[in-house]
């Protein structure tokens, strides 16, 4: 990539610090911040998430957007105690994966990181580290 | 298809020495390899290096030419990155090429300085064996991702944070009289489960040291050991590597690794054995729940089954397959890219006779080395077996 390129190139984003756009994530996480989530879905209903060219389960190469379902349901969580120099002012904070039925999303949840449960239904929203203010997946109890 | 042996290893002490150069960490482990298989430098006709962030702690990378130049070899030398399976991926690499004839020398390694980073720095360096988009991002760190398995662990299977304790108690009673390892000190189940929570349920305790440290072996076929005279009767039988999707989330089970399943399925039948042939292994326990998950996925236990082994006192060393001898990263410590050629170093001497817990592994003929990168999207595993 040219300077003048990069110039032109990047502009916002949530990668303070990490130099750019990145394609595929950042038009995901605009469009959940839209409200209009959505997922990759292969021929075999795998899921799995942008920027992806090939099915990471079974190599199907045509991927369809479908919309992100309002909510899930946590399938596994932690409490981060000690974080990286990126999350320092927001630790502790849970972390979890939550499932949206074919497709799983991992992200901060917006809660008691005490109260979060495995189970427990929440939406997928975009907000920020208190720390870096880059963008990041959150989800919110439902 | 040449047999290849273990003619030398050399591990630095394992610790937190924030001021010694990666190479020079590499330069003492390589150098006392070769000097335990009295083989000369000149000799050696490759070098397979393992490290993970030579980038983020030195500013280094283009590690292979620099650790051969440290101990004074001149020959190809490549560097390996799989994480913390770095280097477990550079002894299998070695041992194909040895195997093929292509080289009938070699040198294996790994080094890694992480304590000058700090514990957040180190922290940062070590989640990018994750998913930096998906994972990283949304507050993902290392211990935050085992800890999602352990969870995950429980709720498919039960279990507890006390069953975690005593792999952490096993581990740190293993290393008592191992002069390399990092911790030389007995804990409890009480102060384990006392200690600060470092990423619910794991504390920390459950969680392996940042640790600066280096490990190095000499392999060579079986040929030239007899040519050169020299003293090599543990040989590296089976190696194995499996691979999984990077990111947890992508995984269809959390608290499973095909990966290791898969590396251990191909070196049983490389080396012709089964799980239940294996007389003493070193698994990859960066943090207690992999230990669990690692001999699962090995075959020596059914998924839910391996959680209670060490409460129940099955892989002490008083047990009946004794699990990280020599104290395993736990309390060993982990300097992540030389991990995988340490574990084959200290097996190769429990397997001789030449650990310090040799005695709790007398009669064993066939050891298993574990190495797993990330949270084992990456893995590697090595039958060794006394062969002379
Ligand atoms: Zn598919």
């Amino acid at each position: 990539m040219s300077g003048d390129e990069r110039d032109q190139g990047t502009t916002g984003g949530s990668d303070r610090g990490r130099g750019g756009r990145n394609d595929g994530f950042d038009d995901l996480l605009d469009a959940i911040e839209a409200g209009e989530g959505y997922y990759l879905r292969c021929p075999n209903d795998h899921g799995s998430l942008p920027p992806r060219r090939v099915c990471p389960h079974c190599g199907a190469r045509d991927l369809d957007e479908h919309p992100l379902p309002e909510s899930g349901t946590v399938a596994t969580h932690t409490v981060v105690r000690v974080p990286t120099p990126q999350f320092a002012d927001d630790a502790p904070y849970a972390t979890a994966v939550v499932d949206f039925g074919t497709v799983r999303l991992t992200g901060v949840v917006d809660a008691d990181p005490e109260a979060v449960e495995t189970g427990m239904t929440v939406g997928a929203t975009v907000g920020e580290s208190r720390t870096s203010g880059e963008r990041l997946v959150r989800f919110v109890p439902r | 298809m040449s047999e290849v042996r273990i003619a030398g290893g050399g591990l630095t002490r394992f610790g937190r020495f924030p001021d010694r150069t990666g190479r020079d960490l590499f330069a003492e482990a390589g150098l006392a390899a070769l000097d335990e298989a009295g083989v000369d430098p000149g000799e050696i006709e490759h070098l397979y290096f393992g490290n993970f962030m030579g980038e983020l702690a030195e500013h280094q990378g283009h590690m292979g030419p620099q650790m051969a130049e440290a101990v004074g070899v001149r020959a190809p030398a490549t560097r390996y990155e799989s994480a913390c399976a770095s280097s477990g991926v550079a002894v299998r690499e070695a041992v194909r090429t040895v195997r093929t004839g292509e080289a009938d020398v070699v040198l294996v390694g790994g080094a890694e300085r992480m304590t000058n980073m700090g514990t957040a720095g180190a922290t940062e360096g070590l989640s990018i064996a994750a998913d930096d988009l998906y994972e990283i991002r949304a507050g993902m760190t290392f211990p935050a991702a085992y800890a999602l398995m352990a969870r995950a662990y429980f709720e498919e299977f039960g279990g507890s944070a006390e069953d975690l304790a005593h792999v952490a108690v096993k581990n740190h009673e293993h290393a008592l009289p191992n002069e390399h390892a990092q911790f030389r000190s007995s804990i409890t189940v009480e102060e384990a489960l006392d200690a600060p929570r470092i990423a619910d349920p794991l504390g920390l305790y459950d969680s392996c040291p940042i640790t600066d440290g280096a490990s190095a072996a000499v392999l060579v076929s079986d040929d030239y050991a007899e040519r050169a005279g020299l003293d090599a009767p543990v040989a590296v039988t089976g190696t194995g590597q499996g691979g999984d999707n990077l990111a947890l989330q992508d995984r269809e089970y959390f608290a499973r690794s095909p990966a290791t399943a898969d590396a251990a399925e191909e070196a049983y039948a490389d080396a012709g054995i089964g799980p239940g042939d294996v007389d003493v292994a070193e698994v990859h326990d960066c943090f207690t729940i992999a230990e669990v998950l690692a001999i699962e996925a090995l075959g020596f236990y059914d998924p839910g089954e391996g959680i209670g082994a060490a409460r129940r006192g099955e892989t002490t060393r008083h047990g009946d397959l004794p699990v990280n001898l020599s104290g395993g990263l736990k309390a060993k410590g982990h300097p992540v890219g030389a991990t995988g050629v340490a574990q084959v170093v200290s097996l190769a001497r429990l397997l001789s006779g030449t650990h310090p817990r040799a005695s709790d592994a007398s009669g064993a003929r066939v050891g298993l080395a574990h190495n797993a990168g990330g949270t084992v999207a990456s893995a590697t595993v090595h039958v060794l077996e006394v062969v002379a």
